[in-house]
C-alpha cells in the first residue's frame, strides 16, 4: 500500500531455503523420525502452504524454521539467514502464530498482554500502548480490549495471538493451523486479514500449515504435500489437481437407467461409469433418481453419451462436473484418506460448499482401483 | 521508535496502514540491528518482563495467604518456643527478619526456579525465543519484578512481626545494611536465574529437585535461628546459600552488638560474599543459557506439544 519498496537487496535470497532437512526425536521405544529429507524453497511473497495428516511434521519444520529446533541433518534459511546459526537475525523479522496458543498470562488485560510482548520487540513505552491499540482495532477486539486474557473466547484468543504477530511487522509470518478450532466467520476473518496484511507490503511471505484443504486451496499460491516427514509434491492448487485428472469426470443424476450403467460403460469415450449412493439430501425428499458417476476420456464425450440415454429412455434430472480436491491429490499420493482430519465439514465451510466434496473422494478410489484392474 | 516516526512523516498525508508499521526495504535491512537497538530492546524486554509480575502484585490477593499469613505463622511458632524457653530476646527479632526474608525466598524457588518449567506448558518459552531480546533479559525481568513484588511482602511481615512482637532493632551501620540487603536480593534473584536456566533442561526432574530441596535449604539456611549454631554445616550454607548469608548479615546488623547472632564472618565479609555470590550466579547463568538454548534446541525443549 503507501510502501514502495526498493527491491530486495540480494535478490538472491530465498525467504525459506531447506535443504535434505531431517529431524529424529529421541523417544521412548524408539526414536520417530518426524522430517525425513525436505528440500523446499520458498520465494519472497509467495503464500505457501504444507498440507498434511496428523504427525506428517508441519510443525516439527515451522519450528526449525522458526528458530526453536535444530534440524538433526540438512540446512534451512530464512531470507538467507541460516536457521541454526543467526538466530537473532530470523527472530527480527520473523512471527508465528500457531492454533491453539496459549501464550502470555491469564491475568494480564488484551491491552496488556500486547503491550508486554511489545516490549519484547524493542518498542517504546508510549509507542507499544499505540501499536497495541492499533491492532486491536485491526483484528476486532475492541470490546475485549481490558477483559482479562483468561476469559477470552477461543476465537478472541486467536484474534489476539494474530494481533501479537503482527506487533514486529514481520517479513515472514509462519502460521501454524491459525484456523484451528475457529466458527467458520472467525475463521474468514482471520484468512481475510492474513491476506490484507500479506498485500500491503510486496515481498511478505507467509509459511501456513491447515488441515482444511479448502483453506490451503483458496488462500496458497504453492503448496506442498507432506506425509511421514516427506514431501510428496509440490506446485500450485490448480497444478496438483490437474495431475490427479486428466479424465473428464460427470455426475449424472437420471429419472431411470433400465438397463444398468454397463450400457453406458460401453459407449465411445467412456472410461468408466458407476451408480453412485444417492445423496443423502434430506431435503431432496426421497427422489426416485439413479445418480452416475461417469469418468470420459474428455468433455467431448460427452454428446455421444447424452444422445445415447435419450435411446435408452432415460431422462437427465442433472448434470454436474466434478472438480477434484486437494483431498483427491492427498489420497492419490499418499494412497489413504484425510478421514480423522474431515473437519472441514465443521470449519472450513467458509470456504467452498464442503457438500461439493463427497463424490470426488470416491471417485478417485474408484477410479484407482479401476485403473490397476 | 524513530523508524515509525520517521515514516510517519515522510508520508504525512496517507494515513498510515496499520498493516505497515515500521517499513523496511528489505528483510535483510531489517535484521541488521544496531547494537544501540540491541542494548534498548533488552532493556524494555525487561520491563515487559517484570510487569505482569507486579500487576499480579494487585491482581491476585491469594498471595496474601502464601507469602504473609504463611510465614508469619511460622514465625509465630518460634517466637513462642523462644519465650517460653527465656531466650535472649534478640531470638524474637531473628525469627521475625527470618520469617520477611522467607518471601525471598519462596519467590525465587517458586517463581524463578519453576517459573520457566511453568512457562514451557504455556507456549511462553517458544514466544520467548522467537523474539528478538535476549533471553537474560526474560529472566532479569522475572528476577525484578519478582523482587519488588516480595520486598513489599517482606515489608509487611517484617513490619506486623515487629510490632506484634516488640521487636528492638538497633542499627548502627544504616548504609552497611542497606548494602547487603541489597547485595543479599541480587545474590538470591542470581541463584534464581541460574536455576531457571536449568529448569530448561531438566523440566520436571528439578522441579522434584527444589520441593525436596525446599525444606533443608529453610533449615540450614537459619530462618528461624541463627545459622551459625549448625556449626560445619551452618558454615557450608554460608558458603553457598545467599539466604544464609544474606540473613546473617542483616542479622549481626539489626542487632548490632548483640553476641547472639554467634557470627564469625563480619558483615562486610559478607557483604564480600554476597559480591562473589551475585557475580558467579548471573555468569552463570549467562553461561549456561547458552550452552542450554542450544542443547535444548537440539533435544527439542523449547518447544511445546500441542498435537
Ligand atoms: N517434542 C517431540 N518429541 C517427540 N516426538 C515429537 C515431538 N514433536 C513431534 N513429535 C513427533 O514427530 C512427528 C511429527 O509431528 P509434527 O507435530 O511435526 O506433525 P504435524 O504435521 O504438525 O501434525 P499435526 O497435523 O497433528 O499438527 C509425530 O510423529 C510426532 O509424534
Ligand atoms: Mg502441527
Amino acid at each position: 500500500m503507501p510502501v514502495s519498496p526498493t527491491p530486495l537487496h540480494s535478490a538472491a535470497a530465498l525467504a525459506i531455503d531447506a535443504r535434505n532437512v531431517g529431524r529424529v526425536y529421541k523417544a521412548k521405544p524408539n526414536p520417530i523420525v518426524a522430517l525425513d529429507g525436505i528440500d523446499l524453497t520458498v520465494r519472497p511473497g509467495e503464500l505457501f502452504g504444507l498440507l498434511g495428516p496428523n504427525g506428517a511434521g508441519k510443525t516439527t519444520l515451522i519450528k526449525i524454521l522458526t528458530t526453536l529446533l535444530l534440524p538433526s541433518s540438512g540446512t534451512a534459511s530464512v531470507f538467507g539467514f541460516d536457521v541454526e546459526r543467526q538466530t537473532s537475525q530470523i527472530r527480527r523479522i520473523m512471527n508465528i502464530v500457531s492454533g491453539g496458543e496459549q501464550s502470555g498470562y491469564g491475568l494480564l488485560q488484551v491491552r496488556e498482554q500486547l503491550w508486554m510482548f511489545s516490549q519484547f520487540y524493542g518498542l517504546g513505552v508510549r509507542e507499544g500502548w499505540r501499536r497495541v491499540d492499533e491492532l486491536i482495532d485491526l483484528v476486532g477486539l475492541q470490546e475485549q480490549r481490558v477483559q482479562k486474557v483468561s476469559q477470552l473466547s477461543t476465537g478472541q484468543r486467536q484474534k489476539l495471538n494474530f494481533a501479537r504477530g503482527l506487533l514486529n511487522d514481520p517479513w515472514i509470518f509462519f502460521l501454524d493451523e491459525p484456523t484451528l478450532g475457529l466458527d467458520v466467520s472467525a475463521a474468514r476473518a482471520t484468512r481475510e486479514l492474513t491476506l490484507a496484511w500479506q498485500a500491503a507490503v510486496p515481498g511478505r511471505t507467509i509459511l501456513l500449515t491447515s488441515h482444511y484443504m479448502a483453506e490451503v486451496d483458496e488462500m496458497c499460491d504453492r503448496l506442498a504435500i507432506v506425509d511421514r516427514g516427506r514431501i510428496l509434491a509440490i506446485g500450485t492448487p490448480a497444478e496438483l489437481k490437474h495431475r490427479v485428472q486428466s479424465e473428464s469426470i460427470f455426475r449424472l443424476e437420471l429419472d431411470r437407467l433400465d438397463r444398468g450403467v454397463g450400457a453406458l460403460a460401453r459407449l465411445p469415450g467412456v472410461i468408466s461409469a458407476a451408480s453412485v449412493a444417492g445423496n443423502d439430501n434430506g431435503a431432496d425428499g426421497e427422489r426416485n433418481t439413479i445418480l452416475v458417476k461417469l469418468v470420459l476420456v474428455d468433455d467431448g464425450a460427452l454428446g455421444p453419451v447424452v444422445s445415447a440415454l435419450a435411446g435408452l429412455d432415460a431422462h437427465i434430472v442433472s448434470l454436474q462436473k466434478s472438480e477434484p480436491s486437494l483431498e483427491d491429490v492427498f489420497v492419490e499420493l499418499v494412497g489413504r484418506g484425510f478421514e480423522d482430519d474431515l473437519t472441514v465439514h465443521q470449519n472450513g465451510t467458509g470456504l467452498r460448499s464442503a457438500g461439493s466434496r463427497p463424490a470426488d473422494e470416491e471417485s478417485v478410489a474408484e477410479e484407482l482401483a479401476g485403473r490397476s484392474r | 521508535m524513530t523508524a515509525a516516526k520517521g515514516s510517519a512523516e515522510r508520508t504525512p498525508s496517507a494515513a498510515r496502514s496499520p498493516f505497515v508499521y515500521r517499513p523496511t526495504a528489505s528483510p535483510e535491512e531489517a535484521a541488521r540491528w544496531e547494537p544501540r537497538r540491541i542494548l534498548i530492546t533488552n532493556v524494555r524486554s525487561i520491563a515487559g518482563r517484570a510487569y505482569p509480575r507486579l500487576i499480579g502484585l494487585r491482581r491476585e490477593p491469594s498471595w496474601i495467604l502464601f507469602e504473609i499469613l504463611l510465614p508469619f505463622l511460622t514465625t509465630s511458632a518460634f517466637v513462642f518456643v523462644y519465650r517460653a524457653l527465656q531466650s535472649p530476646p534478640e531470638y524474637i527479632g531473628f525469627v521475625v527478619l527470618g520469617g520477611a526474608m522467607t518471601a525471598f525466598w519462596m519467590n525465587v524457588m517458586w517463581m524463578m526456579a519453576a517459573q520457566l518449567y511453568w512457562e514451557k506448558d504455556q507456549g511462553n518459552l517458544e514466544r520467548y525465543f522467537t523474539a528478538p531480546m535476549s533471553m537474560m533479559a526474560i529472566l532479569l525481568g522475572m528476577a525484578i519484578g519478582g523482587l519488588l513484588m516480595s520486598t513489599f511482602r517482606a515489608g509487611i511481615v517484617l513490619l506486623v512481626g515487629t510490632i506484634v512482637y516488640g521487636v528492638v532493632f538497633s542499627v548502627d551501620q544504616w548504609f552497611l545494611l542497606l548494602g547487603v540487603f541489597v547485595l543479599f536480593l541480587t545474590a538470591l534473584y542470581g541463584l534464581g536465574m541460574m536455576l531457571a536456566t536449568l529448569f530448561v533442561l531438566w523440566g520436571r526432574e528439578a522441579w522434584h529437585l527444589t520441593q525436596i530441596m525446599a525444606e533443608p535449604v529453610y533449615f540450614v539456611s537459619g530462618l528461624n535461628f541463627p545459622v551459625a549454631r549448625l556449626g560445619l554445616f551452618g558454615a557450608a550454607a554460608l558458603g553457598t546459600i545467599p539466604l544464609a548469608v544474606g540473613l546473617d548479615a542483616i542479622r549481626q546488623l539489626a542487632f548490632a552488638g548483640s553476641t547472639n547472632t554467634g557470627s564469625f564472618i563480619s558483615p562486610e565479609g559478607e557483604a564480600l560474599l554476597l559480591v562473589a555470590m551475585t557475580i558467579v550466579f548471573i555468569g552463570l547463568a549467562r553461561y549456561l543459557l547458552r550452552i542450554i538454548e542450544r542443547l535444548a534446541r537440539q533435544d527439542g525443549k523449547l518447544i511445546t506439544r500441542t498435537s
